[in-house]
């Protein structure tokens, strides 16, 4: 079976039969926002969501991750974290699924990350695709991601009365076989898929002012640019927009000691590259000094290093930083203005 | 995609747990710096390139990335040389022999020792530089005839802040190496030069085509004796350099040592000019 359909009035049924099959989280709503949460009471899940506070990443990527637990006497090292769980994300956004597969690069590039593949081994990923714009912070199409690129295993999308569901792995065919009310997709349903996507094209249209290589090059060109120091004098260095991407994994770490002042944990702890002492050294010398500096850092590590790198653009066009920034730093808007000095 | 069971297998060792490292012999150099020689669990070898550096734990206190000064071929133990300046360091000093800590590594790219086989050296030590670069000197002199001509150029502020003092003395009574030394500040006692390193440069004689010049030392020197070394025609690729930097991982992921698009742990610490000028300005050793 490659494609399945459920009607609208079974997907409880079927949430209550993945609650049971693994830990099931999925977004609802948290006051005027949107949260991804383990599921408990089903009709808290809200699949009409703009992207949620934090994307899933806090599942895979944890904001405290235990990384070994020690001894100092006598010396000694032990895991942390016995058994890792299996674990389903619901109604994942396709950007956020562009940024698992970013970071699945990330941590799989040798030495790889144990803590990491062992989370992303347990996972199970049901994606549902967006049929409009979340809000006007978008920029999903000129990234490319408003439509699913693989790195699911189950993708949903909305046709009225039912959802069409892509089968993309063997975990995820498991989860719908065997089950009266999930049925083999009929020739209509493929009609309707194809009508949705065609809809769909003429409501989603790029949001930068140029192709994607375009902005590479604008990017190639920019490092010296002055609208780094506009943006820096904006920027107020809270960090938000690094805590909210999708795509950010730097990190720090740190060991914590129990009672007996003999044994301990050292985590690995989120950190971000917009703290002023992030580049710090015992020494004194701070190597990226002003929040200019570090801003461009942060775009640079979206739209050129990882290119060059890993032939991937870090931007999932998630919009998020751009929703969260206090001082009103917009993404989009930077970027285009770049475009368009790089023009000249 | 990687296979299947490569990545089961890599995934139940982690590469943040640190080995066990004896201290068998620790002594103060002067005010500032502490000298340790550790020892792995069953003698076994670091296995390191010189240049290279190790992740230091203290459980509670944290981790540090510290550079190896001894050569890999002084074999059973390594050494470091470590600075007291921050809270790792200052816990690190309290030790000494018989106590444990945690090492993890070696990490990064040592100098290009295989490229600078044939070549005359020219070794500019600045400060804390000799640190990383006696593990060059040592391993230079256990393999000495690999090696042109070799000379050492070596500052630093005060007289009492000279490391390693009778290995110094030692490498100058040496007849196959030069050794020129100069301090900033002179005390009573002191004979020698007096000024900042980059005065000595211009003296030198070298062939540059046929001269590796290998320079470390605090951030702020790297501009000025590059600029001094490249008035003596060294060909960019044969001016290394190694670069201090925060590090948290040492594995290319934690991103505090990143100059631009480059993990200083993964692809340095140590640099070649050629790879310095590429980078458009978040290098501050470049220079100007």
């Amino acid at each position: 079976m490659k494609y399945a359909v459920i009607k609208k009035e079974d997907l409880n049924k079927w949430l209550e039969h993945l609650k049971k099959k693994a830990r099931l989280y999925a977004p609802r709503k948290k006051e005027n926002l949107f949260i991804f949460r383990p599921v408990k009471d089903i009709s808290e899940v809200c699949l009409d969501y703009i992207p949620t506070i934090l994307p899933p990443k806090k599942y895979y990527y944890p904001q405290k991750e235990k990384l070994f637990r020690f001894k100092i006497n006598p010396f000694k090292t032990s895991k942390a974290i016995p058994k890792f769980e299996d674990y389903i994300l619901f109604g994942v956004h396709t950007c956020d699924i562009a940024g698992i597969q970013c970071m699945d690069v990330v941590f799989r590039e040798n030495p790889e990350d144990p803590n990491y593949l062992n989370r992303k081994d347990k996972m199970i990923i049901i994606g549902l695709e967006c049929l409009k714009y979340c809000d006007e912070y978008a920029n999903c199409t000129s990234m490319g991601n408003h439509i699913p690129r693989g790195g699911y295993d189950l993708m949903m999308v909305d046709l009225g009365k039912a959802f069409i569901i892509h089968i993309n792995s063997e975990k995820g065919e498991k989860l719908v076989t065997g089950l009266n009310y999930i049925k083999e997709a009929k020739e209509e349903d493929m009609l309707a898929l194809e009508r949705v996507r065609e809809e769909k094209k003429k409501i989603f249209k790029e949001e930068f002012n140029a192709p994607l290589q375009k902005v590479y090059e604008a990017f190639d060109k920019s490092f010296n640019s002055p609208l780094w120091q506009e943006v820096g004098k904006k920027c107020v260095a809270c960090g938000n927009c690094t805590a909210v991407c999708p795509t950010c994994y730097c990190f720090d770490v740190l060991d914590e000691m129990e009672l007996s002042l003999n044994e301990g944990l050292r985590y690995r702890i989120w950190n971000s590259c917009q703290m002023d002492d992030f580049a710090k050294v015992a020494g004194g010398e701070d190597f990226r000094k002003g929040r200019e500096a570090r801003q461009r850092h942060r775009y640079y590590r979206k739209f050129k290093y990882p290119v060059d790198k890993f032939n991937r653009y870090f931007c999932t066009g998630c919009g998020r930083c751009t929703r969260t920034c206090m001082a009103g730093i917009n993404l989009v808007e930077t970027v285009n203005l770049l475009l368009k000095e790089a023009e000249k | 995609m990687i296979e299947r069971e490569i990545l089961l297998e890599k995934m139940k060792t982690s590469p943040y747990k640190p080995m066990r490292g004896k201290i068998i012999q620790a002594y103060m150099l002067t005010e500032k710096e502490k000298f340790f020689r550790i020892e792995l669990e069953n003698k076994i070898n670091l296995g390191h390139e010189p240049g290279q550096f190790v992740m230091v734990s203290l459980f509670g206190y944290g981790e540090a990335p510290i550079s190896i000064c001894s050569s890999p071929t002084d074999k059973g133990y390594f050494e470091l040389t470590v600075r007291n300046v921050g809270l790792l360091t200052n816990a690190l000093h309290k030790l000494g022999k018989g106590d444990i800590v945690g090492i993890r590594g070696p990490f990064g790219k040592g100098f290009p020792i295989d490229n600078m086989f044939g070549y005359d050296v020219m070794i500019v030590a600045g400060g804390l530089g000799i640190v990383p670069l006696r593990s060059l000197i040592r391993y230079i002199m256990h393999n000495r005839n690999d090696f042109g001509n070799v000379q050492i150029l070596l500052g630093c502020r005060t007289p009492k802040e000279l490391l390693f003092k009778d290995e110094t003395k030692e490498w100058m009574k040496r007849a196959e190496i030069k050794l020129n030394c100069t301090v900033d500040r002179a005390d009573e006692e002191w004979q020698g030069n007096v000024g900042l390193i980059t005065t000595l440069i211009p003296g030198v004689d070298i062939n540059p085509a046929r001269t590796y010049c290998v320079i470390v030392g605090p951030p702020i020197m790297y501009r000025f004796v590059i600029a001094e070394v490249l008035k003596k025609s060294i060909p960019d690729h044969q001016i290394i350099v190694s670069l201090e930097r925060r590090m948290k991982c040492g594995l290319g992921k934690c991103g505090h040592c990143q100059i631009e698009g480059v993990y200083v742990c993964q692809s340095g610490p140590v640099f070649n000019y050629a790879q310095l000028k590429n980078f458009k300005g978040e290098c501050h050793e470049k220079a100007a």
